[in-house]
């Protein structure tokens, strides 16, 4: 343990990109989860469609090759650069794919939230004037987000895992996983004490997540 | 009383699936009339009152409001709605808004009022509707009767050309109908036009102008509520009434 604790410096700078990565791709998948979301419950089949096949496209493929498909694919390939320096460079496109996949969760737990609005909000809304989008931005997407706060808070959790791809997928974001293999190949640490180390640090990362969305899917719950 | 045309239904036909749900309809609600339509369960009379703001499409036949055909989509529907107040049976208030909330919501987004003004209004409207003190609560924290108050008041903020009630006391308590029904009374006294869908007879013969009747998705007969209650033309609304009036 004493071993782990020298070392903990690391450990922190491990975690804080850890926490960047989720934070970023945590906002961005949720824009784009609502985007996808008002695409496929809008009148224009079209939109509706693209929503449909990126959303079932992009949840059915494994999170690995997502990220693979950025790292390898997108930014060492093709060459396309989003920073000058690569520690920010592949830390965009770890944010990229990470937005991209959890995107698609995002709009689904918002969709099943959608399903729990009485069709009577919609039709009282329709009957004072409101257009589509109105609709949608004051009362189906407000009540819909109340609903599924909770499923969100799994969500977010599932993303703060899911960074420790980002380095095994070859985006060499230096994040808590990252750090913990680094150690454990440049033989510093011994491994039952870090991996417990590590493993302790996604728990105080994620339960304070889980019950804080708990608490708050209480609070703003909508009571019919 | 004026007589000019507001609603106009012509030859409107409308199926759900093989079920004719409304039959030929001709109908016309003339600016301050009170119009009431009763019927038996499945007679059609709620989505005949749903076709006027397009709630429900119709498969031929004209809806027209103030003149104007009743656009199929887009802002223009959006824009005659707003001039067609609509009262639910389950009230419909927005769940997640309080109830001044919900009173200045369409004035605001749709009329582009501002706050203040939608506020006033709005606060007037609920004095009116005798609910003023309620203003701050969220409509599960009401009775169904203060809700549906809330709602009349909600589609009056809109300053609508005519209002519709789809069954406004049928999801009630009895001993809430009284009060919703006083509300309705009391606009119907000061020259709104109404279309009324209701079981309330009472209200029917105090109100109303005209009582329209239907079954089976037509309108068997049309007219004045103290010539239908005493002298029913047709054996239908003979029977109907035969079955409801019993004291």
């Amino acid at each position: 343990m004493e071993a782990f604790l020298s070392n903990i410096d690391r450990v922190v700078d491990g975690f804080s990109w850890t926490v960047r990565l989720t934070l970023f791709s945590a906002f961005f998948s949720f824009v784009l989860g609502i985007l996808l979301t008002a695409m496929r419950v809008s009148p224009v089949p079209l939109l509706r469609g693209l929503s449909t096949a990126y959303v079932e496209g992009i949840r059915n493929t494994p999170l690995t090759l997502v990220l693979l498909f950025c790292g390898l694919g997108l930014n060492s390939a093709l060459g396309l650069s989003l920073h000058d320096r690569v520690m920010w460079d592949v830390f965009w496109w770890a944010v990229i794919g990470l937005s991209a996949y959890t995107a698609c969760f995002v709009s689904e737990s918002l969709r099943s939230g959608i399903n729990t609005i009485p069709l009577g909000q919609v039709e009282a809304a329709r009957s004072l004037g409101l257009t589509f989008t109105q609709n949608l931005s004051l009362i189906v997407i407000p009540q819909a987000l109340r609903a599924v706060v909770g499923p969100l808070g799994s969500v977010l959790i599932a993303l703060t895992k899911n960074t420790t791809v980002a380095s095994v997928a070859g985006l060499g974001v230096q994040e808590a996983s990252r750090q913990m293999k680094l150690m454990f190949d440049q033989g510093i640490a011994p491994v039952l004490p870090t991996f417990l180390g590590f493993a302790i640090g996604f728990l105080i990362l994620t339960l304070p997540t889980g019950y804080f969305f708990g608490w708050l899917s209480k609070r703003v719950a909508v009571v019919r | 009383m004026t007589s000019t045309p507001l609603v106009v239904l012509e030859n409107v036909n409308k199926h759900f699936g093989d079920l004719h749900v409304l039959r030929d309809i001709d109908l016309t609600v003339n600016s301050g009339e009170v119009v009431v339509v009763i019927g038996p369960s499945g007679s059609g009379k709620s989505t005949l009152c749903r076709t006027i703001n397009r709630l429900e499409g119709i498969d031929s036949g004209v809806i027209t409001l103030d003149g104007q055909p009743l656009p199929a989509e887009g802002r223009a529907l959006a824009r005659l709605r707003s001039d067609v107040g609509m009262v639910f049976q389950s009230f419909n208030l927005f769940a997640h808004k309080t109830v001044l909330q919900n009173v200045t919501l369409g004035p605001m987004k749709v009329l582009r009022k501002s706050r203040t003004e939608a506020d006033a209004r709005g606060m007037e409207l609920l004095e009116r509707v005798r609910i003023g003190e309620q203003a701050d609560k969220y409509p599960a924290q009401l009775s169904g009767g203060q809700q549906q108050r809330v709602a009349i008041a909600r589609a009056l903020a809109m300053n609508p050309k005519v209002l519709l009630f789809d069954e406004p006391t049928s999801a009630l308590d009895p001993e809430m109908v009284q009060e919703v029904l006083d509300v309705m009374t009391d606009l119907a006294s000061e020259g709104m036009t109404m279309v009324v869908v209701t079981h309330e007879m009472g209200f029917a013969r105090r109100a109303a102008n005209r009582v329209v009747f239907m079954a089976d998705g037509e309108i068997v007969e049309e007219n004045t509520p103290e010539e239908f209650f005493t002298n029913p033309r047709s054996e239908r609304a003979q029977d109907f009434l035969s079955k409801i009036l019993t004291h």
